[in-house]
């Protein structure tokens, strides 16, 4: 039976603390006697027969949805849209829990004699998936027999011909999705629940999106008065995407909704990795020395090469359930069994909320993890892993631990380079940047194109990451990065220190001498509830 | 005329003719065996008294082939030699093998019984080189034991580098079944044609059950597998390979079903070789759908003249380049 994470109060027989930082490693010792550490649950067992379950899923769906056979008809026109490159973090092994499911919709559609299928990576404003990732994600099997007939396809939240406006909520949102998917018969949608933010409404009002609507909900309104966006019954981003949802559903839209989740075994029980899922007091004296000998290896090794170590991992990640039918009722237990991976009782706020920042976020996925992400990945994602509070308190500090180079992949994120040289460097105040220089990104040619024709993330999409960090900008005092590089942490507007002893006594100047200190010891990942 | 005396004239110039074949005879140089024969005891076996009752001869070839000493560890750790250093190569040269379907063994556990369609020789290196880890170095190959255990010579070979053991494929025999069971039973996994024999003209056979008979008695799923391409290269009597590039498709296990007989699965199990050829040829959800519907083309192949059945071989790879026809440039 995996142990449930808990909360380790630090006192002076604790070890130091394992510290993500980008493609590498800190030990850390905290303060005794004021300071506790976040550990998540271990892995969840998974699904003794994941085929089986699936199977079972399609042919008893949840709420009032019929099985999906029962939907299937020849001469009908479906379409099978899949959630893209960001989930799950990091990419999982073959076969993809994609792969799985896609196959067996597809078996189940070839048995009702159904010829006109197409499949749809739901990536909203995200860059395009590359061949190889669809492969990984829908199985060579699938994407032979698709994709050379361009019935596999990345969805384009730019091409005016292929969306169809399906109309605006009672709070004036316009909707408006893929015209293929709107005009489906039927859509089946393929998810992967990594956090409890992912699936639902969501999966479509979002993930087949145009900018038109997306910029609904995607703003820094939205975003501060989601409290958490992790947490759908107090988030407005998912308010705003279940209004979609029933716009949606109003229009005929029939969406047949196959969630999955998956444990947090990031990085394995075996192997050289294995020991960053361990807690410290039982590294082994092989763990211990493989440790050593990863982090000695990997300071002296360029960032081109680390990195390139760090994106080819893949997680060993397993499904835990699967469930299908109606959307809502499927998303119920889906955050019911993401909550039972996650969930941490946490009692009461810290005053610094300390955080090591791994070299992966959902948008720099065989990619470069710019500071912009950085920041998005901290105080956006990292920050609101919470349920009920913050687990720091407001006015209190955040000290984060990444590298934070100077450093953005010019074909997945051009918008990200312009946004840091010519907007950040003018205000980092999200309402200001929202209000003066959203537009000209959003509509900019130059960025649409390399959207739709290359494997840029849209013009907007910076400015979304800034948004999804406006709720901890907000609550915060002050924000730290430890180990960062200096001139672009000062770009982002937080401060620089070099160790996380100086990071401390920087924080006290905010939150005085004797402040208690929390450590999210994440990944793999876990949710404060913190009461 | 004088072209048709040629044949005659030869063979009177030839030194055979007009020598008794007596002579011939005392010409000869002894051979071993004779040498053998000519020793005396105890160099050679005593000859058997009269009156007594000689003892039945103990075969030592065939199915009655031991192998066990290709199962332990030194005669292993020559075949993970030999199959990683020459016959992974010689494959990748000869066949370039495409491998397909590898995922659907993810969520195997165990020993397993793999069964391919059979083309040619080459399909028995060609999968002990594509079989996935764990199971590439912990399997045992159904062989026949007519062919590939009638000499001890071939039997040795068999047994070393495939990793053969003998299967009655002319009568229906216990022993066979008995000895690959108690292999399953103990952790090996087993590759098996169960077509019984390689492909007389590019069309499979019917499969045979031992593969299903196997896998309900241990309760091991079957993989089935589909070979393409090695006709080309080998093709039933053939002895120069030619070099042409494979396909090998993995199916999803599968195991018998409640109440289902070993003739049943291995009719199951045919079309579902049959299904990963579909796949192979066309794309995977096209095949399906031919699946369900129950329009898979099958192994074997239609019920034709020979000819017309050599000539639908021919048809049935659209991937076989034809050479096209060149007209002379006439300005």
């Amino acid at each position: 039976m995996p142990r449930p994470g808990f909360v380790l109060e630090v006192d002076r027989s604790t070890p130091p603390i394992l510290f993500h930082h980008g493609e590498g490693f800190r030990l850390e010792k905290l303060p005794a006697g004021r300071s506790r550490v976040l550990y998540p649950a271990e892995p969840l067992p998974a699904l003794r027969d994941p085929e089986g379950a699936i199977r079972h899923a399609l042919a008893n769906p949840m709420g009032d949805s019929e099985p999906l056979s029962a939907l299937l008809f020849p001469g009908m026109k479906l379409t099978i849209a899949f959630d893209d490159i960001s989930l799950p973090l990091p990419p999982m092994r073959r076969p993809d829990i994609r792969q799985r499911v896609i196959e067996q919709v597809l078996d189940l559609a070839a048995a009702a004699g159904v010829d006109d299928v197409m499949l749809i990576a739901a990536l909203a404003l995200h860059r395009r998936m590359t061949e190889a990732e669809l492969r990984h994600a829908v199985g060579d099997r699938v994407y032979e027999a698709f994709a050379p007939h361009g019935l596999l396809v990345n969805h384009d939240a730019e091409d005016p011909d292929n969306l169809a406006f399906l109309g605006t909520t009672d709070q004036g949102e316009e909707v408006e999705i893929n015209k293929r998917a709107a005009e489906s018969d039927l859509i089946v949608y393929v998810n992967i629940n990594l956090v409890s933010m992912d699936g639902g409404w969501k999966s479509t009002a979002t993930g087949l999106a145009s900018y038109r609507s997306l910029r609904h909900h995607h703003n820094v309104r939205t975003m501060r008065h989601s409290r958490s966006f992790m947490d759908r019954h107090s988030s407005e981003l998912h308010h705003a995407n279940w209004r979609m949802g029933k716009v949606l559903r109003d229009a005929g839209v029939k969406v047949f909704q196959i969630e999955t989740t998956m444990n947090n075994d990031v990085f394995g029980a075996e192997g050289p990795m294995s020991v960053l899922q361990k807690r410290e007091w039982e590294w082994s004296a092989k763990d211990r020395a493989t440790f050593l000998a990863m982090k000695t290896g990997l300071d002296r090794l360029p960032m081109r090469a680390r990195r390139r170590i760090f994106q080819s991992w893949l997680a060993p990640h397993q499904m835990t359930s699967v469930q299908a039918g109606e959307v809502e009722a499927v998303h119920e237990l889906t955050t019911a069994n993401v909550y039972a991976q996650h969930l941490v009782p946490v009692e009461g706020q810290t005053d610094i909320l300390t955080m090591g920042l791994p070299y992966i976020c959902p948008y720099n996925v065989n990619s470069i993890m710019n500071p912009i992400l950085v920041m998005c990945l901290g105080l956006g994602y990292f920050f609101n892993l919470y349920k009920g509070r913050p687990p720091v308190r407001e006015g209190g500090v955040l000290i984060l631990s990444h590298p934070t180079t100077w450093e953005f992949h010019p074909v997945h994120h051009p918008s990200y380079i312009d946004f840091f040289e010519q907007v950040l460097s003018e205000t980092t105040d999200p309402e200001v940047i929202e209000r003066d220089f959203e537009r000209s990104f959003a509509e900019d040619e130059w960025y649409r194109h390399l959207y739709r024709t290359s494997y840029a993330y849209h013009g907007v999409h910076p400015f979304y990451m800034w948004y999804w960090g406006s709720h901890a900008l907000a609550h915060l005092g002050r924000v730290i990065i430890v180990g960062g590089d200096v001139r672009a942490v000062r770009r982002l507007g937080f401060q620089p220190a070099s160790t996380l002893q100086d990071a401390l006594e920087m924080a006290s100047d905010v939150v005085g001498r004797d402040a208690t200190i929390t450590h999210v010891h994440n990944p793999p990942i876990l949710m404060a509830d913190v009461s | 005329m004088a072209r048709a005396s040629r044949p005659t004239k030869l063979t009177r110039k030839l030194p055979v003719n007009g020598v008794p074949l007596q002579a011939l005879a005392s010409m000869a140089k002894p051979s071993a065996a004779a040498l053998v024969r000519r020793a005396p005891f105890p160099l050679r076996p005593a000859s058997i008294p009269q009156g007594v009752e000689p003892l039945p001869p103990v075969k030592r070839t065939g199915a009655d082939y031991d192998t066990a000493w290709a199962r332990r560890y030194p005669a292993r750790a020559a075949r993970v030699l030999l199959v990683e250093g020459i016959v992974r190569p010689a494959m990748d040269v000869l066949a370039a093998p495409e491998v397909r379907g590898l995922d659907r063994l993810g969520d195997l556990e165990g020993p397993v019984i793999f069964a391919a369609n059979h083309h040619s020789h080459v399909d028995t290196p060609l999968l002990l080189s594509v079989v996935p880890e764990p199971w590439q170095h912990h399997i045992v190959i159904g062989a026949a034991a007519d062919y590939f255990f009638g000499t001890r010579v071939t039997a040795t070979l068999s047994a070393l580098v495939i990793g053969a053991i003998p299967i009655e494929r002319t009568r229906v025999s216990r022993s066979s079944a008995d000895e690959a069971a108690e292999l399953i039973d103990d952790g090996w996994s087993f590759l098996i044609f169960p077509e019984g024999g390689r492909s007389p003209d590019g069309w499979g056979q019917p499969f045979r059950g031992g593969a299903a008979y196997l896998s309900a008695r241990c309760s091991v799923p079957v993989v089935p597998i589909h070979v393409a391409g090695t006709d080309r290269i080998l093709p039933k009597g053939k002895s120069v390979p030619k070099p042409t590039k494979t396909t090998v498709t993995f199916g999803a296990p599968l195991r018998p079903t409640d109440g289902e007989d070993s003739r049943r699965f291995a009719v199951r199990l045919e079309a579902a070789v049959a299904a990963l050829a579909d796949e192979s040829r066309d794309d995977w959800y096209t095949a399906r759908k031919r699946a369900h519907a129950g329009t898979t083309p099958p192994l074997q192949g239609p019920e034709l003249g020979a000819w017309r059945r050599a000539w639908a071989v021919d048809d049935r790879s659209p991937k076989r380049r034809r050479q096209r026809r060149r007209w002379p440039d006439l300005g």
